[in-house]
């Protein structure tokens, strides 16, 4: 099974638009959305929800306000200063649990917490996992792990070969838990000084975790200097390019239909299409598109 | 102290942050918390003259002293130690520096080091204060950084904050003691269900709020009606316009591509004060 993870190293690079159109462009696949904190494939894909699951973060700790007698010794010994005059703070703890094993009265006890939603849907373009964190919950990457390990089982049971990823921005927890293990990342940005910096920390964390990386560059045309610019990092760094794609207002407007690009009549459809044949190319060296 | 957040990236955050910062009449702090993907520094051209690392406790295990009990790893909510029959493994980039581990040691031998997680870097720029968090690369927390970037903030200053994008601890620990929180949001779908999950964030901070809609069209008005039906207040909006973007790629702010926007965000910042200052209602 191969795993395509589309990643980016901010967002609003355009890399669910691009998803959403290589969701198109192949059959047999899985599709999973890993930007749990702000999913939007969905969005493109208008999928069918077929299972809905919840999602467990880390128990939280709670104190069983009749057993303690207000020694204080969990607040002292909280380093996320989640506790305050015998009160926990949800948003402050990590429910690392050293508070309910310090207790002298065992007054504190963690309990689960409901972190979010998970779903298995089913698009016109193939199976979707996708998922929504809570507000203000933390362990994303948990989340990020939990969606991806259910798409490949997804595919699995269907016999399908490939896994697509639209991966969330940054280099943090959810990144993190989103390329480990994939086949190949292919990394979205624009040629704008911020997006030509977040380029070579995205790329250093690619590297950093062993998955092979391509670069795209989205609205090539804003700035065909800083687009020059981008293809001489890929060739010191020996990051294949996967090619560039012009700014369309199309893209906008697709978005705000909530359809793929492809299915409107734009410009940009052909260059879509070479990139992902250029991505096709080193996912699966020996096979033809 | 304001917030600019958006529940996610490249809807104009930070160019909205460093608009406001610039058309200022007075002193800012100016804090870019995107520890992931700091930006803030291209357009607010900052002389950047000091630098600290930030460092997080992590444990150190004296294998003369530990009987291979297993209990650290047991406590460790996170995964960070694994015990083998005699070795005990760390796994310092899981580590959250919870403390379980070395305060519960039965056989004391649990010790800390220090791990260095990132870097705070600031200077300055005319009448800007600025300061910038930088993850290191591979390192998965950064609310500890947050945190120390947050100590650095004088009271009774304008501070600006650009947040990291997203909805969850990084951005709650940004937000977290904000007076304001300005949400930046584009007219799609995709920016509607963002804003829509940064608004939670929001009232579960119970922060008052404002939104700016960048890259205005008229072809989705549900942002516009989605804030009226919330009594969320429209502070501003950006038409869409390829000569801004073309200025953000060159790291040129909108203002300067511009001028005549700086009015427009001075009206929101003096908004923002009205809010604070209790003379405004605001979003709840
Ligand atoms: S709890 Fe202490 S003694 Fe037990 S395995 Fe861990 S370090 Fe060793
Ligand atoms: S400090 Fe906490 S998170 Fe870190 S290894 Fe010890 S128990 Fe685990």
């Amino acid at each position: 099974m191969k795993e395509l993870v589309v990643i980016s190293g901010k967002g609003g690079t355009g890399k669910t638009s691009i998803v959403a159109s290589f969701a198109s462009l192949l059959t047999n696949k899985v599709m999973v959305d890993c930007d749990v904190d702000a999913a939007n494939l969905h969005l493109l894909l208008s999928p069918k929800i077929e299972e809905r699951h919840q999602f467990y973060s880390l128990p939280k700790a709670m104190i069983n306000s009749e057993k303690c007698n207000g020694c204080g010794l969990c607040e002292d010994t909280c380093r996320f200063e989640a506790i305050k005059e015998s009160t926990i703070n949800p948003l402050g703890c990590e429910g690392c649990a050293v508070c309910s094993h310090i207790c002298p009265e065992n007054a504190i006890e963690m309990v689960d917490t409901v972190a979010g939603e998970w779903f298995k849907s089913n698009t016109t373009y193939g199976p979707l996992v996708h998922a929504r964190l809570g507000a203000a919950q933390e362990n994303s990457g948990k989340l990020v792990t939990m969606v991806r390990s259910q798409a490949a089982e997804t595919a699995k049971k269907l016999g399908y070969d490939y896994i697509i990823t639209d991966g969330p921005p940054g280099i943090g927890c959810p990144v993190i838990a989103s390329i480990g293990g994939a086949s190949l990342s292919l990394i979205i940005t624009e040629p704008s000084l911020s997006g030509i910096h977040d380029l070579e920390r995205i790329i250093d964390l690619s590297e950093f975790f062993g998955v092979p990386a391509m670069v795209c560059v989205n609205r090539w045309d804003i700035c065909p200097e800083n687009t020059e610019q981008i293809k001489k990092i890929c060739r010191q760094r020996k990051i294949p390019f996967a090619g560039q794609i012009a700014y369309d207002n199309m893209v906008m407007l697709a978005a705000a239909r909530g359809k793929p690009v492809m299915e409107l009549n734009s410009r940009i459809i052909d260059e879509i299409i070479q990139v992902w044949e250029k991505v096709f190319e080193v996912l699966c060296p020996n096979m033809k598109v | 102290m304001i917030t600019i957040a958006s529940g996610k990236g490249g809807t104009g955050k930070t160019t909205v942050a460093s608009c406001l910062a610039m058309s200022a009449r007075q002193t800012v702090q100016f804090l870019d918390c995107d520890v992931e993907e700091p930006n803030a520094h291209i357009f607010l051209k900052p002389r950047l003259t000091r630098e600290e690392a930030v460092s997080q406790d992590i444990p150190n295990v004296d294998r003369n002293k530990c009987s291979f009990c297993g209990q650290c790893a047991e406590i460790c909510m996170f995964n960070a130690l694994a015990v083998l029959a005699d070795e005990v493994l760390t796994f310092p980039e899981l580590c959250h520096s919870c403390g379980g581990c070395w305060t519960l040691c039965p056989e004391k031998a649990i010790t800390t080091t220090r791990r260095e997680i990132g870097l705070i870097k600031s200077g300055s720029a005319e009448n800007i204060h600025f300061t910038q968090g930088e993850l290191q690369v591979g390192t998965a927390t950064s609310p500890p950084i947050i945190k120390a970037m947050k100590e650095t903030i004088q009271k009774n200053s304008l501070v600006i904050i650009d947040a990291p994008p997203g909805t969850s601890c990084p951005v709650v620990e940004t937000m977290e003691g904000s007076d304001f929180v300005l949400l930046v949001t584009e007219p799609t779908a995709m920016g509607l269900n963002d804003l829509a999950i940064a608004l939670q964030v929001v009232r579960v901070l119970d922060i008052p709020c404002g939104v700016i809609i960048n890259r205005g069209t008229d072809v989705y008005s549900k942002v516009e009606t989605f804030c009226r039906e919330n009594n969320l207040p429209v502070l501003m909006k950006i038409a869409v316009d390829r000569a801004i973007a073309e200025a953000y790629a060159m790291g040129i702010p909108a203002v300067e591509a511009k001028p005549e926007l700086r009015e427009d965000f001075r009206k929101v910042l003096n908004h923002i004060k009205g809010v604070t200052a209790g003379e405004r209602t605001c979003c709840h």
